[in-house]
């Protein structure tokens, strides 16, 4: 293979994992979502994009240009027929919480022009004052649930936004954690929404148990899925596992977005969730993926793993 | 494979004042549990492409590293015999003790 060939080859990849945002739109109070980059026609509604896991300095294989891909990610947001109102960032921005890595995503988001609302993951919190570097700057509009909790709710087209943090506070052997303050705020957030009002929930690890051996799952994450129950439309995302799944449970639907970053491996496909050092004929299998629709209430308990490809 | 085996055996064996070593690959520590005497110094290094870290599972923490990146190690001399569970910061799921004997 040629220098040149390998060249190519490797934006290619880029772009593929770039193209892996998605975007929802809101018709009739049902959420329903796409993936960045598939042919799409403009629908009259209100949408939103999601983005996550920029890992923003981690410069390895497979991906040594992280700001570039993210980049490219916000290039495709930017182009869609059906303009995203605002995108969630489901974290992981930064890789380790460096102040470097921190202002280079800032700058990168901050300059695609649309509005963003964020999330922590586990590598935006490994600064010694812990949420507060994130909080300070990419949760600035937000009134916070607790002190210093990085997480918060909004407003927007008639649906409730709420962005939790189960990143910190972690316990030894454990999943995700929300924790009893954050899970008290919560049970008050929801109290005054009528059951009809459409609810987004967005956090960085799994509030379902995806995969409990590779941590993928938050300990006290059925309790929020509890207090969800009693509204007719529940749309429940995240990122951290780097890759689309879906599953359907009565009204919740739940969507792990991926990463702009780099690919992570299906649960036990192989021996730990690292990074996938994907090859380029792998990568365009990726490519057969178009679009995925959420179906309310219909499927029993099916999680929907998007096929990568042809 | 085998040389890595003699290695972790060998590590198993330490004699008091001597170091120690934990390999984190994976998302996993080996050895997994490690025992050693008291005065050993025990030494995490992170061969991973992924940052982890090295916690006491006690609260508060006796003992707690900063993240570390690939190639980066964190050592910490156990003097009191004692069990000593640990997890990762990041990775909680990702546990291993030293027994100080």
């Amino acid at each position: 293979m040629d220098t040149d060939q390998h060249g190519r080859r490797k934006i290619l990849e880029c772009m593929l994992w770039a193209g892996s945002g998605v975007v929802w739109t809101v018709a009739g109070g049902i959420p329903r979502s796409s993936l960045i980059g598939a042919a799409q026609a403009a629908e009259a509604g209100f949408s939103f994009a999601q983005i996550s896991d920029s890992h923003i300095g981690f410069s390895r294989d497979p991906n040594t240009d992280t700001p570039g891909t993210l980049q490219s990610g916000l290039g495709l947001v930017k182009a869609m027929p059906a303009k995203p109102a605002f995108m969630l960032h489901t974290g992981d921005v930064s890789h380790l919480s460096k102040p470097a890595e921190f202002d280079t995503a800032e700058k990168i988001l901050a300059g695609s022009g649309i509005d963003a609302h964020y999330v922590p993951g586990e590598h935006d919190v490994l600064a010694e004052d812990g949420t507060k570097p994130f909080i300070e700057r990419f949760q600035r509009g937000h009134k916070q649930g607790a002190d210093g909790g990085a997480f918060y709710s909004f407003d927007q087209g008639g649906v409730h936004f709420v962005g939790l943090n189960n990143v910190v506070d972690l316990k030894s052997g454990g999943l995700g954690n929300l924790g009893a303050a954050q899970l008290d705020w919560l049970k008050r957030d929801l109290a005054d929404r009528t059951a009809s009002t459409p609810i987004v929930v967005f956090s960085h690890i799994p509030l379902w148990l995806v995969y409990p051996a590779w941590g993928w799952g938050t300990e006290d994450g059925a309790q929020v899925l509890d207090m969800l129950k009693r509204f007719g439309s529940v749309t429940v995302l995240n990122g951290h596992i780097h890759q689309v799944m879906q599953k359907v449970e009565g009204n919740l639907a739940f969507h792990s977005g991926r990463s702009t970053a780099f690919p992570q491996p299906a649960p036990g496909a192989a021996p730990s969730p690292g990074p996938m050092k994907v090859d380029a004929s792998r990568l365009k299998s990726m490519l057969g993926v178009a679009s995925v629709s959420l179906v309310q209430g219909q499927s029993a308990l099916a999680v929907i793993d998007t096929p990568l490809g042809a | 494979m085998l040389r890595r085996a003699l290695l972790l055996a060998a590590i198993a064996q330490v004699a008091a004042g001597e170091e120690a070593e934990v390999r984190i690959d994976n998302f996993t520590f080996a050895p997994d549990t490690l025992t050693v005497p008291a005065g050993t110094r025990v030494v995490w290094t992170n061969r991973d492409d992924i940052p982890h870290s090295v916690v006491d599972a006690e609260r508060p923490p006796r003992f707690k590293s900063p993240v570390l990146d690939t190639d980066e190690a964190f050592a910490r001399s156990f003097d009191t015999p004692g069990r000593y569970t640990y997890f990762c910061g990041l990775h909680p799921h990702m546990t291993g003790m030293v027994i100080v004997t």
